[in-house]
């Protein structure tokens, strides 16, 4: 178990660092020079070298990596090329939003995709459980942000029930906070819930064909309990992978719903910064999801561990 | 002692394929009628007509706010949409199908370096990867393809990946390996042949991503540039005025998710028709 | 076949079929108290589907009828609701099933998958004591270090041991009847006969009736006192072990046995077999099951054969092997 975990650790230790170099060799390659810039057109050549020296891109690029790099673990991210503020303190800021939208997404897929999915498994031979595959095959099929423009004309254009957009932080009005998160949090979630619950579907289709299911009828016990028993648990194993994945997704979904609904979040910091050409704004913000994809992916194999006890003991056989 | 196979199914045409291949043939055409007719021109603007309501007069499906026709944008959307899957899915396919079956064939650490190389383009998703190569080379219908191709390679390497392992151990593998035919000509000769249909099954699912994916970032400005039509372009002009005329967010939305169902149900279906065994499977 | 009084089990005229195919046709037999039954036959003679029905646990799609009453229990197992079917499966009757890898469930500890049966029906009053029955039922399997094997998930142990946990699982409730479909199939030939040792010893203990399901003769010998050969969804000869094996009067019982005797050969010096192979289910001949593949076969076998004999003895033949009795 511990050596599993280990390897676990090493594999994210060592795809971070990858992913580092790939990140900042990729925005290296740009044609165009941040402090040229920076500075506009008419700019001197001495004030564009005195702004290199500023941004510290006139350093060799393996220094300008590693300066980039030995910051990131501590928060320190730089400075912005257009603004000269600290990019640090607004990730965190934006990151907040975020996560609240992606966590609250995600628990309305899983509320939305469990029994949802489980009950097109057990009907699986019935009209409803045809129906049920059928709406979530159609759930798929809608982008969030359609979703979430659909979710405005009901909610904010026709019934008039909810904000169409905004944000405000929790800690100055719950009430108003979770009224303007609901819509984007609904949108990235239905959708997700969707893809999900045919996950769960077959999940469920594949566990009730197991024997021990049928051990458990065997023993007296009725199917949905011997399901939720017995089951249950072998069913979150396939799920909680593609809970992971998906955790990845909305992640990165959130950016075009953060757009539909203004929510000042990761996605519109990331989508601002290419709009101002900020380009180390746009490497932080890259840099900080896929070490959050990678963190995700980390996460699910070590709940492996605590799901399925086959993993933690690497030599089978030998009972204690 | 097994179940009684209850019908055994022959290789019959069902339901997800027909709808499937129904919806998608209704993409593909409106794509291919575009080149030769639209009812009118799709990117003129004519500020006479701003806004015409639909199912009257001249505009089947009415006009956007800058007059522009809105059924013949959808029918040149449909072209785009086409354009920019087939090129993904053919980078992802080319790309990720070789690396797949080079992992499978291989194996040891090599075969393990590609799988890993593999997770860790995982972690870069085809939004994040347009994004990158937005800011970098500037936004264009030809980073989304790139970023969506690209960030697809790993879907089709670990699906090549588990085939051709499977395939390396059937018979006829073994005694082409004995009898000493070289690496490449089992893997064109024998692996190839049989990890097509699995491979096909997985172009349509990705299809269908990468028509979600082409539409976000035209949404976000990262995808298809103006003035050529595309859906996800579409929606998000739409969008301010969707109080006011929502009928435009619906025409695209309905479009994006029309074809999106029907690439995926088209999947489905062929998943079941070339293989039973898969059946219900995910 | 009359019903037997004073019997543990009695089946009359089950039949199961999966949609329009038949599968199993006609079936009767009793099973008296701790007697011991081998039904015997290839893969696809009905065997296994005749145990699943009468826990109730036939797969999807596939439906019984005729009638199957278990002593002590009002109602007829077939077509029984739900509800009462789980008051009587595990308590009542119990099963033992072929493949022991995946029989249990493996994210559970071994204790909680013994101690559960028990708590379900409510023959222990807590999970305390429940556990501590599991730990002795472990121990009467003869599972070594019973404590930690309760601990144990299933991975951790080896096939007979999960087999000997199943075993442990069916006869927590001491059950009238235990149903043992295949149990030493999947396992070592060394380990099998420990296990049938097992079975027999644990129900005589318990005076639990056995119907023991296998394809394998010399199991049946070993483990049973009675026998029924089950040939394309029917019985076709019943009777006393020994007078089974060795005066068989139905052709398809000779042949089985021809073909299981490793010092019999036939003319060219090879091992003999039934000619033909076990058609798929629903494709059995009218009449006579067994005609396409028996050397005795006439035109007269077109009709389906009576019952010749009483229900304890006797066989479905229109030209029986043997001859006076």
């Amino acid at each position: 178990m511990a050596l599993y975990l280990l390897r676990r650790v090493a594999v994210f230790i060592v795809s971070t660092a990858v992913a580092a170099v790939a990140v900042f060799a990729f925005m290296a390659v740009l044609p165009g020079d941040p402090a040229a810039i920076a500075l506009g057109v008419n700019a001197t050549p001495e004030a564009v070298a005195a702004k290199r020296a500023e941004f510290g891109t006139d350093r060799p690029l393996a220094v300008q990596f590693l300066a980039w790099v030995s910051g990131l673990p501590t928060g320190d991210f730089g400075l912005s090329y257009v603004s000269g503020d600290r990019i640090g303190p607004q990730i965190a800021d934006r990151l907040g939003v975020t996560l609240w939208l992606v966590l609250f997404g995600m628990l309305i897929a899983t509320v939305v995709a469990v029994p949802l999915g489980a009950a097109a498994a057990v009907r699986h031979r019935s009209v409803t459980g045809l129906i049920l595959s059928g709406l979530s095959q159609v759930g798929v099929a809608i982008p969030a942000f359609l979703a979430g423009i659909l979710l405005v004309f009901l909610f904010a254009v026709t019934w008039q029930v909810l904000p169409s957009g905004g944000y405000t932080p929790l800690a100055e009005d719950p009430v108003a906070w979770f009224q303007q998160l609901l819509l984007p949090a609904l949108s990235l979630g239905l959708v997700q819930g969707a893809v999900l619950s045919r996950y769960v579907r077959s999940a469920v289709l594949d566990v009730l064909r197991e024997d021990f299911i049928r051990t458990a009828r065997a023993k007296g016990m009725g199917l949905y309990r011997a399901l939720w028993r017995h089951g249950s648990r072998n069913a979150a194993i396939p799920v909680v992978t593609v809970l992971g994945l998906q955790l990845a997704t909305l992640l990165v979904g959130a950016v075009v719903v953060e757009r539909v609904f203004t929510l000042p979040g990761l996605g519109s910091l990331l989508l601002d910064g290419v709009a101002n050409r900020d380009l180390l704004l746009v490497q932080d913000t890259v840099m900080v999801l896929v070490v959050a994809v990678l963190a995700i992916n980390f996460l699910v194999d070590a709940l492996y561990v605590v799901l399925d006890p086959r993993l933690r003991d690497l030599s089978p056989r030998g009972a204690r | 002692m097994s179940a009684p196979a209850a019908r055994r199914r022959v290789r019959r045409l069902n339901a997800s394929m027909v709808v499937g291949g129904a919806l998608v043939g209704l993409v593909v055409l409106a794509a291919l009628v575009s080149f030769v007719w639209t009812p009118h021109d799709p990117v003129h603007v004519d500020p006479a007509h701003r806004l015409a309501p639909a199912f009257g007069g001249d505009y089947l499906l009415g006009t956007d706010k800058f007059g522009r026709d809105v059924l013949s944008r959808l029918m040149v959307g449909a072209r785009t949409t086409l354009y920019v899957g087939i090129v993904a899915v053919g980078i992802a396919a080319v790309l990720g199908t070789p690396l797949g079956m080079l992992a499978g064939m291989v194996g040891g650490w090599s075969g393990e370096l590609v799988m890993r190389a593999n997770d860790l383009l995982f972690a870069f998703p085809a939004l994040l990867l347009a994004i990158m190569l937005g800011a970098v080379f500037g936004a264009s219908a030809l980073t989304a393809m790139v970023a969506i191709g690209v960030a697809t390679i790993p879907a089709f390497a670990r699906v090549a990946r588990g085939q051709t392992l499977s395939v390396m151990h059937t018979d006829y593998v073994l005694a082409a390996r004995s009898a000493g035919r070289s690496r490449l000509a089992i893997a064109l000769r024998h692996v190839l042949p049989n990890i097509a249909s699995i491979l096909i099954v997985q172009a349509s699912v990705s299809f269908a991503i990468a028509i979600l994916a082409e539409a976000a970032l035209s949404f976000l400005g990262f995808g298809t540039r103006p003035p050529t039509p595309s859906w996800g372009r579409m929606l998000q002009e739409s969008q301010e005025l969707l109080f006011s005329t929502p009928r435009l967010a619906f025409w695209p939305g309905l479009a994006i998710a029309l074809a999106v169902l029907g690439f995926n149900l088209l999947g489905d279906g062929l998943r079941d028709w070339l293989d039973p065994k898969l059946r219900e499977g995910r | 076949m009359s019903v037997l009084t004073g019997s543990v089990l009695t089946v009359d005229a089950l039949r199961i079929d999966a949609g329009a195919i038949p599968l199993v046709r006609d079936v009767s037999f009793a099973i008296g108290p701790g007697e011991r039954v081998g039904l015997i036959g290839e893969s696809g003679s009905g065997k296994s589907l005749t145990a699943l029905s009468l826990l109730g646990l036939l797969p999807e799609g596939v439906r019984a009828s005729g009638s199957a009453r278990l002593d002590g229990v009002p109602g007829d197992l077939v077509g029984a609701d739900e509800r009462e079917l789980s008051k009587v499966r595990g308590k009542r009757v119990s099963m033992v099933f072929q493949e022991p890898m995946t029989a249990l469930n493996p994210v559970m500890r071994v204790g909680d998958q013994v101690a559960e049966v028990m708590l379900l029906h409510r023959t222990q009053p807590s999970r305390a004591r429940a556990l501590a029955a599991a730990v002795d039922l472990l121990d009467r399997v003869r599972l070594p270090e019973p404590k930690a094997t309760a601990r144990a998930y299933p991975h951790q142990l080896s096939g007979g041991q999960r087999q000997r946990v199943m075993l442990a699982i069916a006869l927590a409730n001491d059950p009238a009847l235990l149903i043992c479909d295949e149990p030493t199939t999947a396992l070592d030939v060394t380990v099998q006969a420990q296990m049938l040792e097992l079975i027999v010893e644990l129900t005589a203990e318990r005076d639990s009736a056995l119907l023991f399901i296998t394809h394998d003769l010399a199991v049946v010998a070993t483990v049973c006192e009675r026998v029924l050969v089950m040939y394309g969804g029917r019985v076709v000869e019943s009777g006393d072990v020994y007078e089974v094996f060795t005066a068989p009067r139905h052709p398809y019982t000779d042949g089985l046995l021809a073909a299981s005797d490793l010092s019999a050969v036939d003319e060219r010096g090879r091992l003999r077999t039934i000619p033909g192979v076990v058609p798929g289910g629903g494709e059995f001949p009218d009449g006579c099951v067994f005609r396409n593949r028996c050397p005795r076969a006439t035109d007269q076998c077109v009709q389906t054969p009576g019952w010749t004999g009483t229900p304890e003895r006797g066989f479905a033949c229109w030209h029986p092997v043997g001859g006076g009795q």
